[in-house]
This record gives C-alpha cells, structure tokens and sequence, in this order.
C-alpha cells in the first residue's frame, strides 16, 4: 500500500486540497449560521451538514423549509442541485472502478466538487496506479471534509459569519478556474468549457439548476466531437 | 420553520438521495468496460460542468447584487492565463486573489 508512489500522492492530495479550505471553511461556517437561524438546532445543523455533505443543495433545502414549501418539494429541489454529481461519479468510474465496494462507497460519500475536480484534472494527466489516485483522492478531500464538520459547528454555536465586506465569495470561482485552465490549454477541453459557459448563462433561467446539466451534456458532446475529429485528422 | 420531524424526514432523504446520486456509477459500473464513446464523453466532464457552475458567480457575482463587477472579472481572466501559462495550482489562486484584493481597493466601488 505505502510504496513511495503512493505516499507522493497522498501528500500531492494534501498540498492541492489545501487552497479548498478557503473555499470550505467560509461556506460551512456560513451555514451554521443560517441553519442556526432558521430554527434549526445543534443536532440537526450537524447532522444535516455530516449526512450531506454538499452547500448549495444544504442552503436550497434550508431556504424552502423557512418558506414552508412541502416537504417532497423540498427534498427534491435539494436533490436536483446535486445531479451533477452523478457526472463526477461516471468519470470516475473508469479510474476508481477497480477498488473495493467499500472504498468505493466511501469515495462516492466524499465526492464534492473540490476533490473531484482536483483528481480527475490529476487522473488525465498522468498514470497513477489504483492505490495512489485512492491517496490522492481521499488526501485531498479529508481536510475539507474535518473543515466543513469543524465549521459549521462554529458557526452554529457562535453565530459569527465571515463579514460580507471579505470577498471570500471569489474563492471558489478562483480555485475552480486555476484547476480547469491547465486543460484548456487543449482545443476539445477549450471548447468544452466555452459551450458549457454560454450555455448556463443562456439556461440561466431554466429551474432546478437544469441549465447546468444540460449544459454539461452539449459541452460533453462538443469535447468529445472536436477529439474525435482531431483523431481523424492524424 | 417545519416543525422536527419533518425536518429529520428532509435531512435523511437528501443525505440518501445525495449518497445515491455519488455511489450511482462509481458503485454500478465497478471496473465493467464502458463504450468507447461513453470514455470519450466522460472525460470532459471537469471542463463541462466546472465552467458552467463558476459563470453565474463570475459575470452576475451576489456581491455587488447581480451586477458584473470588473474586479472579479479581471481577477478571473488574471486566474486563467496564469492558471494556463504554469499549470500550476497554487500561483494561479495566489495570483487571482492578489488581483481581487488590490483591484477591490483600487477601484471605485458602487
């Protein structure tokens, strides 16, 4: 297991996940206010914050509940923000597939978007054997996870946000573009993420964050197309 | 707010229904072979979705209300070339949020 290859990952992992903490730690604490805001107490903020492990869709099912939408409406808007999750999950497959169903299951319960971006970026770019993309993965994704538990709770308990005049809401926004720039130094991965602004931006309107998916699905299509015909010209 | 019980009913099925929607492929496919087309496909879904999810945040960003504001929109552009140039994680977000903090103290704000 711990050959040097694998313990290069790890700390790899560790090193690429750690600018995600800025994104993370904001965020849960953010939640932990609202929750707590909200009339939710302790044990629920946590419980939802460990079971879930996913902001947006956090936030989406708070906002609804405080609005007393009904609760079938509320659990399946939540989820429909989550759906791309299921895209992170089939490109992972190829590369995790082979480990253990356990590890795989909790792979899939770690699955946000910062780890998953991070690896399959890593994945690409270079041969890993199974044990070192698992180091990777999982060495990226545990301190973002301990962060969003450990603040969340902090914000739960003393109520104190991040003050708004702090543009801490860039954060994502500028660690998920450094991740992607290196790929679009590629034609196909370029026009991927061309079609896939533009179109979320034109959907924009469309409900239950489907723009997004459908977005992702004509910019997959239009990568995949500039490849093969990149292949066909040799 | 919902009263406890529908709020436990909410957090237990958005935590299944997330975990089911990660396990889905990871855990269904296993190490089966996918068509060479699903392969060709699957391995643009970093650039599919991660541009798409961050677009909104960039041009309509919630702090300034909405309106595209061209600090954040300079400091993106400043993340990509740098991002592009060294392929390197850590100077390309050192060197995106360098930008913010200085235009953001540069610029008349609204």
């Amino acid at each position: 297991m711990s050959t040097p290859a694998t313990r290069r990952a790890f700390w790899q992992g560790l090193r690429d996940g750690a600018p995600f903490l800025l994104v993370v730690g904001p965020f849960a604490l953010l939640f932990g206010v609202a929750a707590t805001a909200a009339g939710l107490d302790i044990v629920e903020t946590m419980a939802m914050t460990a079971l879930v492990v996913a902001g947006a869709s956090q936030f989406t099912a708070l906002t609804l509940m405080q609005e007393q939408a009904p609760t079938l409406i509320v659990i399946f808007t939540a989820l429909a923000v989550n759906m791309r999750m299921a895209l992170y999950s089939a490109s992972l497959a190829p590369y995790l597939g082979q480990a253990r169903l356990g590890t795989r299951a909790l792979a899939a319960y770690f699955l946000v978007d910062g780890a998953y971006t991070l690896s399959a970026a890593k994945y690409e770019r270079e041969e890993m054997t199974l044990s070192a993309r698992l180091a990777y993965f999982f060495a990226a994704v545990l301190p973002m996870a301990l962060c969003w538990y450990a603040l969340t709770w902090v914000g739960a308990v003393t109520g104190q946000a991040i003050p708004e005049s702090w543009p801490l809401d860039f954060a994502l926004p500028i660690t998920f573009i450094a991740i992607v720039a290196p790929m679009l130094r590629r034609l196909p991965h370029l026009v991927a993420a061309f079609v896939s602004i533009n179109v979320t931006l034109a959907l924009s309107w469309m409900p239950y964050s489907l723009g997004l998916i459908v977005a992702a699905f004509l910019a997959m299509a239009a990568g995949a197309m500039v490849e093969a015909w990149q292949e066909r010209q040799g | 707010m919902s009263d406890p019980v529908t709020i436990w009913i909410v957090i237990a099925a958005l935590g299944l229904g997330t975990f089911a929607i990660r396990f889905s492929f990871l855990g269904l496919i296993g190490d089966r072979e996918l068509p060479r087309w699903a392969l060709r496909m699957l391995r643009y879904v970093p650039t599919a979705v991660m541009p798409g999810l961050v677009a909104p945040l960039v041009v309509w960003p919630a702090a300034t209300g909405g309106e595209p504001d061209p600090a954040r929109l300079i400091a993106a552009a400043v993340v990509l070339a740098v991002g592009a140039a060294t392929r390197q994680l850590l100077p390309a977000v050192a060197a995106g949020a360098a930008t913010l903090g200085l235009l953001l103290a540069v610029l008349p704000s609204a």
